[in-house]
Parts: structure tokens; C-alpha cells; sequence
């Protein structure tokens, strides 16, 4: 998968939009500009989204996007919406709601991506983002819009083949450089070494709890399939003996030499159950599998922490 | 000597009594600044002022010549020095780095033939600060004798900003360029109708002096009232202000000036971690070179920095061996047991995927 471009701008802006409008589990969005150079797509430029309020119904998202792209247009800035970006809370970003929005944007331009922007993460020591794309199965089972067992089995599609990380690559100007040299010189030395801090509690709480709802979640699921899939053995079975008992009684009355009862349809007696829609089972699958990778991140990092705390300590000691 | 000494004390006296006039109201600390750097300067004088005279005539016409050209390097080292000095007046501007960025930004994707650009500033004041968070461009057409801004743009785009953060307002104005022209006032004038005491910024995109400056003004009034009036920009306090996350970001960035192809990709969270370890190491390995060549007496010893050291020596907690291993021990079962239920549950769920396809 090539990676893609993202220029220093894109990125300060998505930090300063959490930062100032979405505190808490709201998530913030907004859209990401760029262009798409020899199948390499490259992101220039973002604008935030406004968060949904409850006295602003009349608001129509269409029509800001479309005035601040013209608006942006008159300043040379490029104006093609390749993809957008989201914030995300512990890592939880694999729903419903995600997959249709990049559907519909890869849909449109083949390269789209959305970009997940951990703040928590971040704040943690290192910048995370993260870009996502539809992978190519999927896209052909969303078309089709069909979620049942038949079809994703035919597909072959598991949870983990649902989205493909995308690489990102930041990549600046000149004068953005000696504008960052610029910044260095000027600025006071940070104060705050997040990324050595050694307290892990709070953080592996949160996101085992998280896991464990979703983790609630797919048995509920996986209970549902197991009785759907009892219910269609049981109504086989059913079916079976059914026939069995109608060509028995046929037989009878063949030998007896009366006319043989009407065929009656089936189908329309044994109305199959309804196959639950796997749809959210692979995406709870994809969450988990997220949430767990995550996890493991976390903990490999501390993990590498404490050995140095004890380093440390092993020399004074 | 001491004739040299009255003219320079006038001429000291002359550019302090500038200095204020430059400044919105007379305040305290400028009198004692200058009253600061006038004995500063009577001592530069004085020392520079040991040269024998050579001749009678000669010696009247160098003395002139040289207090000339002394007066005139002296009145530049004090306009420097005023203008750190003189910075302390006046709101201090905190900004944050994406409105530089945008601000370089917009510059790179200037129209053809454009010298310069200009956008409004949005951002929050309070009393003695004014916190600038967010930028955008404004169009406009510059020409010799006339300028013509798009106002409708800019309003238009000030609306669309405050659906999303309804609590910025436009704070100023800023232009590319290392110069305040006569356009600038004008521009100025109609950025003073939309915010009380607009902050005029300029970011020296050009580089004239080889370094990107960026300085903030605000215009106050200066003249004769009711005779010719004009408009003066004063220069502020510039300081570069971060969210932590914001911070982090930015560390990031720096990252991509050593690569060649200004590139950088993000890293992997265990090689995060190692490379925080080599920053540290760096780090230690600086203040133990310091402490070598204070022993042997290459350096001075310097007492602040001694009670620094201190400071990080006695930060590594003393516990004793028992309780540390204790400690570490514990936090590493619990960061393995959590690694252990998260792969297990990764097997459960693929081998739950494996059964329903059967």
C-alpha cells in the first residue's frame, strides 16, 4: 500500500480542533482537502465540521461544505475532498456510522481515507493518527448491500480484512522548516515529558472496560447466530419429516387406490427463520480486534518503561 | 572629556525623551529602562573615550567626526535594545503555530505576481493577552497607489469559522512581508471597525534577514490633534504558546527537517520509547561532560546549576530494594496478564470467524 502525504498544517489543525471543541467521548470531524497525484494522494489542507446542537436543526451540512470549499477555492487552496478525519475515544471508531460515510467517499474518489486522530494517545506522548481505507471486498459488499451469512461467506471477508491501514508520510515545505527552526529557537523547552510517564492504571481501566462491553456485545451476537442456526437444523429436521410422513401416507393411499393428497408447498409452511445480519458481528469482531491491539501497544510501551525505571534505579541503588 | 561626555549625555537624554514619546503613556518601567541604558552608555562612552588628542585643529574636527558616528551606532543599539524593551507595552500575543503554518501556507499558494498576502486573525483577548489560535486568507489585489481587499470573502468566512467555534472573534490582521506599508494602515483602518485594537502581525516570509521574523503591532494615534494626524504601529511582546497535545505534534514535525526528503513517517509506540531512552541518554551524557570539566577546573562552577543537579539526583525515589521489586514486579504482571487476555480474546473472536464460515 503506498503511503500517502500529509503536510504539517493538516495536522496541527485536527490537534487544535479537538483541543478547543471536543472535550470528553464527543467525537469531532471535519473533512480533509488534498489532491490526488499519480495515484498517490496528498493532503494540503482541513476544515472542521460544527458539532451537531440540539437548537440548530435547520443547519445544512451540505451547504457549509459547499460554501467553505468555494470560499477556500478563491484562495488557491485545493479543493478536492478526499477523505475526512475523525477523533476517536480509546480507540473506539469501527461502526456503522464509519463505514457508510467512507463508503460514500470511496464511492467518489477511489483513494479516499479517513484519518483517526487519538488525542488520548497523543496526549500520552506520541501523536497518533492512523489513516483507514475501505478494503476492496468490502466495498463490493457494501454495494450490494447485502449483509447475510450467504454472502460474506462467499466473500470470504473476516473482520480483519474489513479496513486497511494506509501509511502516512508528513511531508513539508521548505519555509515550513525554517519556520519550525524558527519555532525551536523561540520557545521555551518543554516542560512535560508525557511519553517517560510510567502510571498505566487509568488508562488499561478504561480501555478494558471498553473491550469488555464490546466483548458483551459479540456473545449476545454469537448467541443470536447459534439459535438461529439451531432453529434452521431443527427446521430441516422438521421439513424432513414432514415429506417423510406425506410420502408414507401417499404410499397408504396408493394402496388403497384413493388419489394422493396435493402436493402442498413447503416452503410456505416452513418459512425459513430469518438469518441475522452479520453486519454487526464483523464489526464488533473489528472493534475488539482494534480495542486488542491497542492494549497490547499500551503495555508493550510500558512494559519497555518500568525495565528502564529499574535500570535507573538499579545504578543509585 | 567631558565636553564629549555632555554631548552624549544629550543625545542619550534627547532619545529617552523619543523613547516615550513612543510609547502609548508614560509609564514607570520605561523611565527607569532608559534611565538604564543611559548609564550604560555614558560608561561605553567613557571607555571609548581614551584616545589622546593629536593636534589642536585635528583634534576638534575627529572629536566631531567620531561622536558622529558614534551617536549614530549607539542610537541603533538603543532602537534594538528599545524595541526588546519597548515589546513589554501593550498586550502580549500568544500565538499558536498553526497560525503560522497556515499563515506559510497561504503564502505558497499566492497568486501570481502577488508579493504578499494578508488574512484576518481569529482568537480570544483578555486584559493584558491576546491568544491567537486560528487564521485564514483573505484575497486582495495590491498595486502601486491602490489596494483593494475582499471584504465580503472575509466576512463570509468569519461566519463559517464561528459555526464551528463560536468562540473566536477577529482579533487582527496579517500580512506577509518584512515592511508596514501605507497599505497596511488602510487595511488596518477597516480591521479597527470590525475589533477594538486590532493586532497587526507580520511574518517575514521572504527571509530578509535571514531568519523568518514575526512581529506584532498595534497602531495608536500620534501627531498634532486637529492638525496632521497619523497612524503609528507600535511593536509587541511575540510569544509562541502550545497545547500540550499541540507540543507533541510539533516535536513530530521537527523530525522531518533532518530527513532529506523532508519526510518522516510515524514510528512504531516501542520505538517511541526507545528513542525517548536516547534522548535521555543524550541528555545525561551533556550534564556529566559539564560536571567533568567543572572537577577539573575547565569551568567555572556555577551555584544555580549545581542546585539543579541536586534537584535530579535526589528525584530518583529512594526505596529499598525489596519494596522496588515489589513495585516493578506487580506492574509488570498486571501489564502481562492484560497483554495475555488481549490475545486471547483476539484468538477467540478468529476462531469464532472460522465457525461461522464452516
Amino acid at each position: 500500500n503506498l503511503p500517502f502525504f500529509i503536510t504539517c498544517l493538516v495536522v496541527l489543525k485536527i490537534i487544535k480542533h479537538y483541543q478547543e471543541e471536543g472535550q470528553g467521548s464527543e467525537v469531532v470531524q471535519g473533512v480533509l482537502l488534498g489532491l490526488v497525484v499519480e495515484d498517490r494522494l496528498e493532503i494540503t489542507n482541513c476544515f472542521p465540521f460544527p458539532q451537531h446542537t440540539e437548537d440548530d436543526v435547520d443547519f445544512d451540512e451540505v451547504q457549509y461544505q459547499m460554501e467553505m470549499m468555494r470560499s477556500l477555492r478563491h484562495v488557491n487552496i485545493d479543493h478536492l475532498h478526499v477523505g475526512w478525519y475523525q477523533s476517536t475515544y480509546y480507540g473506539s471508531f469501527v461502526s456503522r456510522a464509519l463505514l457508510d460515510s467512507q463508503f460514500s467517499y470511496q464511492h467518489a474518489i477511489e483513494e479516499s481515507v479517513v484519518l483517526i486522530y487519538d488525542p488520548i494517545k497523543t496526549a500520552q506522548g506520541s501523536l497518533c493518527l492512523k489513516a483507514y481505507r475501505l478494503t476492496p471486498k468490502l466495498m463490493e459488499i457494501c454495494k450490494e448491500k447485502d449483509f447475510s451469512p450467504e454472502a460474506l461467506k462467499k466473500a470470504c471477508i473476516g473482520y480483519e480484512h474489513m479496513l486497511e491501514e494506509v501509511p502516512i508520510v508528513i511531508k513539508n515545505s521548505h519555509l515550513i522548516n525554517v519556520l519550525l527552526l524558527d519555532l525551536q529557537e523561540k520557545s521555551t523547552v518543554a516542560d512535560k515529558h508525557e511519553l517517560l510517564n510510567l502510571s498505566s492504571s487509568n488508562h488499561l481501566e478504561k480501555s478494558l472496560q471498553l473491550l469488555m462491553d464490546r466483548v458483551d456485545g459479540m456473545s449476545q451476537e454469537i448467541v443470536k447466530y447459534n439459535t438461529y442456526c439451531r432453529n434452521l437444523t431443527k427446521q430441516q429436521q422438521q421439513k424432513q419429516q414432514y415429506l417423510q410422513r406425506r410420502q408414507q401416507e401417499n404410499t397408504q393411499r396408493q394402496s388403497r387406490g384413493e388419489p394422493p393428497l396435493p402436493e402442498e408447498d413447503i416452503n410456505k409452511m416452513f418459512k425459513p427463520p430469518q438469518a441475522p445480519p452479520r453486519m454487526d458481528t464483523l464489526l464488533i469482531a473489528g472493534q475488539v480486534n482494534n480495542y486488542c491491539q491497542n492494549i497490547k501497544a499500551f503495555t508493550s510501551q510500558n512494559l519497555g518503561k518500568l525495565f528502564m525505571a529499574e535500570a535507573l534505579q538499579g545504578h543509585s541503588s | 572629556m567631558s565636553v564629549h561626555k555632555q554631548v552624549a549625555r544629550t543625545k542619550i537624554q534627547n532619545n529617552s525623551l523619543n523613547s516615550s514619546a513612543r510609547s502609548p503613556a508614560p509609564n514607570l518601567p520605561i523611565g527607569r529602562a532608559s534611565s538604564k541604558i543611559s548609564d550604560w552608555l555614558i560608561r561605553v562612552v567613557a571607555v571609548t573615550d581614551t584616545r589622546p588628542p593629536t593636534s589642536a585643529r585635528g583634534q576638534q574636527h575627529e572629536s566631531h567626526g567620531d561622536l558622529r558616528s558614534l551617536s549614530s551606532s549607539l542610537f541603533i543599539i538603543i532602537l534594538h535594545f528599545l524595541y526588546e524593551i519597548m515589546a513589554v507595552h501593550g498586550p502580549v500575543v500568544k500565538i499558536h503555530p498553526v497560525v503560522l503554518a497556515s499563515i506559510v501556507d497561504s503564502y505558497e499558494r499566492r497568486n501570481e505576481g502577488a508579493s504578499r498576502v494578508i488574512g484576518t486573525l481569529l482568537g480570544t483577548t483578555d486584559k493584558h493577552s491576546v491568544e491567537v489560535t486560528n487564521c485564514f486568507s483573505v484575497p486582495h489585489n495590491e498595486s502601486e497607489d491602490e489596494v483593494a481587499v475582499d471584504m465580503e470573502f472575509a466576512k463570509n468566512m468569519y461566519e463559517l469559522h464561528k459555526k464551528v467555534s463560536p468562540s473566536e472573534v477577529i482579533i487582527g490582521w496579517y500580512a506577509t512581508g518584512y515592511d508596514i506599508t501605507e497599505h497596511s494602515v488602510l487595511i488596518h483602518e477597516y480591521y479597527s471597525r470590525e475589533a477594538p485594537n486590532p493586532i497587526h502581525l507580520t511574518v517575514d516570509t521572504a527571509l530578509q534577514s535571514n531568519k523568518m521574523n514575526i512581529r506584532a503591532y498595534v497602531s495608536s494615534q500620534m501627531g498634532v490633534p486637529g492638525k496632521t494626524v497619523g497612524v503609528m504601529f507600535t511593536p509587541l511582546t511575540v510569544k509562541y504558546i502550545y497545547y500540550d497535545t499541540e507540543r507533541i505534534g510539533v516535536d513530530l514535525l521537527h523530525r522531518t527537517r533532518a530527513s532529506p526528503s523532508r519526510t518522516n513517517g510515524l514510528t512504531t509506540d516501542l520505538a517511541q520509547v526507545a528513542s525517548a531512552a536516547g534522548r535521555v541518554q543524550e541528555m545525561l551524557s551533556t550534564v556529566l561532560s559539564y560536571i567533568e570539566d567543572v572537577l577539573s577546573g575547565k569551568v567555572m562552577a556555577d551555584n544555580s546549576v549545581g542546585r539543579f543537579l541536586m534537584d535530579l539526583v535526589n528525584k530518583v525515589p529512594k526505596i529499598t530494594a525489596e519494596d522496588f521489586e515489589s513495585m516493578l514486579n506487580s506492574n509488570i504482571n498486571d501489564l502481562l496478564m492484560v497483554t495475555y487476555l488481549a490475545n486471547l480474546t483476539q484468538a477467540q473472536i478468529a476462531l469464532n470467524e472460522k465457525l461461522v464460515v464452516l
